[in-house]
């Protein structure tokens, strides 16, 4: 068998990539492809766990047993999101836990948007419409994925974050089509959750380090601002229908480009957030370590015990 | 006692249990142990919660009063509320949690199989539904008291805590009044004496597995049935009615 060099290794991996051909765990791949992936799905998954927390704030509180249920049945699919999410991270050499230990160090970073408060009721419709409205916007092109497992991975959790998203924005029209208080709860929520929603997207292009290779790789497939400004499109018409004011003064349709324009993303508050000085960044990353040191005796058990049984079962 | 009044009261029982062990356990969610104790605790409680729906809407109709399953569940007071002491008890740790769960999932099981050939068509039905789903509780309960109970000294020490402590509130799972009696004599519901039966046998198997001990004091609490709850269940419904109480009158 002929041995390939690093160079003919690389070029036959893009070539691959240009044919949109899928990329395999087991497949050959350049060493700073595969730490990309990792920390951008390990990422992702940390944010589905982490996005369990905000929501979950609110679900013994929900007002009525169909909003509960419903609820409950988000938050379930997101804690899935993040379990499969590990496993792809694991297909590529990763292992879960030390992952997870990285989040909780501070070393890897989630969605930014999670590190806000859930005050109201309102805000489980903002998070469903806003959150996972953006979410969709920018994990749509990822089901095109160069690398398989995540591209699969991604079809089916899009599936469930559209549903997400519906339930959301219904949550938004029935209170804005309800009693004044709870059109300000609506509207309170908007105006809290908005500027957070597009931050989503990440830096500006210009301003965004990693963008270039990952669209090399076609592991991203659109550019941040593309993306932010595909979700402002779609969102304002939403907003007008349920009689809902997007917070933004500046925010004016430009009929030459048939684009909204919006006004400047306070990006202080932006950095500011992802290095830790959010309302609730320690909250949350107390939450997990907590979650993770309380369940040690509970993991330690479960290991005892299939090892007991092991040993039974060859004696 | 009319028919109606004990068909009523006995409907509200269940969906009482189901309702507030469904909340309790909805606190777990972004907390569990691992993240595929997340994703089982919020499915468990999703169940219950679906179960309290289809229990007290029948007991809305059978009550017949311009009450839906959203105002019983959310706008009763506290007395009002006939949930047994054990599903209010705190979560404490993941052990306690499955011990709750896995003496209140041993007497769901039988019941659901023998409620499933009720004379009352619609309890059969929502038992033979609630059935599919208390299989599966059971099962995860179950291991999970076994791997505990066997796994490390500290496990084990811990759930056998746990099942002290909770063992006093397991003889209200066959708390029976005149309305049981009642419905046990139309065919309505199983005979009590027999769920135990079962309850029993499988409760001692599993704890023989897990190496446990069933406590030598067989104090027993009631009252959650006839109204008398713990301490706790003022701060369970706090959360519970929050919205109702402060936002009367309105559509969600």
């Amino acid at each position: 068998m002929k041995v390939l060099n690093s160079e003919e290794l690389n070029r036959k991996f893009q070539e691959k990539i240009d044919n949109d051909i899928k990329i395999e765990p087991n497949d050959w791949m350049p060493d700073a492809y595969r730490q990309t992936l990792i920390r951008q799905i390990s990422q992702h998954a940390h944010s589905e766990v982490v996005g369990m927390l905000p929501e979950g704030n609110w679900i013994t509180r929900a007002p009525n047993l169909r909003r509960k249920a419903v609820l409950l049945a988000k938050v379930q699919d997101e804690a899935g999101h993040g379990l499969y999410l590990y496993s792809a991270t694991e297909t590529l050499g990763a292992d879960r836990e030390d992952t997870i230990d990285d989040l909780h160090s501070g070393k890897a970073k989630y969605s930014s948007i999670f590190n806000y408060p859930t005050l109201s009721w309102a805000d489980m419709g903002a998070i469903g419409w806003l959150v996972d409205g953006a979410a969709i916007m920018n994990q749509v092109p990822l089901c095109r994925c160069s690398y398989g497992p995540y591209a699969r991975a991604m079809v089916r959790v899009c599936k469930e974050e559209s549903f997400h998203q519906r339930q959301g924005f219904e949550i938004m029209m029935k209170l804005a089509n309800g009693s004044p208080e709870q059109k300000d709860m609506a509207q309170d929520a908007l105006n809290r959750f908005w500027w957070p929603a597009l931050m989503m997207f990440g830096p500006s292009d210009d301003d965004s380090p990693n963008s270039q290779q990952s669209m090399k790789w076609k592991i991203k497939r659109f550019s941040n601002d593309d993306l932010r400004q595909q979700f402002v499109d779609a969102t304002v018409a939403q907003a007008a229908l349920i009689g809902l004011t997007i917070p933004d003064p500046d925010l004016k349709f430009d009929k030459k480009s048939g684009h909204y324009i919006f006004g400047e993303i306070n990006w202080n508050e932006f950095y500011e957030v992802v290095k830790g000085n959010g309302p609730c960044n320690k909250e949350r990353i107390d939450a997990r370590r907590k979650a993770k040191e309380n369940g040690l005796w509970v993991r330690e058990a479960a290991m005892a015990f299939s090892a007991k049984r092991a040993i039974k079962k060859s004696a | 006692m009319t028919k109606n009044e004990a068909l009523f009261n006995y409907t509200l029982r269940l969906g009482d249990d189901s309702l507030i062990l469904g909340q309790r356990l909805a606190e777990w969610c972004g907390h569990g142990p691992i993240l595929e104790e997340d994703i089982a605790i919020t499915n468990i409680s999703l169940d219950l919660i679906g179960q309290a729906t289809n229990l007290l809407n029948y007991a809305a109709l059978i009550e017949n009063k311009d009450r839906n399953a959203d105002n019983i569940a959310f706008l009763r007071l506290e007395k009002e509320y006939c949930n047994i002491l054990l599903v209010e008890q705190l979560n404490g740790d993941f052990g306690d949690t499955m011990m709750r769960q896995f003496l209140f999932d041993a007497f769901r099981k039988p019941l659901f199989e023998m409620l499933q050939f009720s004379k009352d068509k619609q309890l059969a039905a929502i038992a033979e539904k609630s059935l599919k789903e208390t299989k599966y509780h059971l099962k995860h309960s179950s291991e999970w008291i076994i791997r505990l109970g066997d796994g490390t000294e500290e496990s084990h020490q811990r759930v056998q805590n746990s099942l002290t402590n909770l063992w006093r509130y397991t003889d209200e799972l066959f708390f029976t009044d005149e309305s049981d009696t009642l419905l046990g004599e139309l065919g309505i519901i199983p005979d009590f004496s027999k769920i135990k039966e079962v309850w029993s046998a499988n409760v001692t198997a599993v704890f023989e597995q897990a190496t446990l001990q069933i406590p030598a004091n067989n104090w027993q609490f009631e009252g959650g049935r006839k109204g008398r709850h713990s301490e706790h269940m003022g701060y369970l419904l706090a959360e519970l009615q929050y919205m109702q109480r402060a936002y009367p009158n309105m559509e969600w």
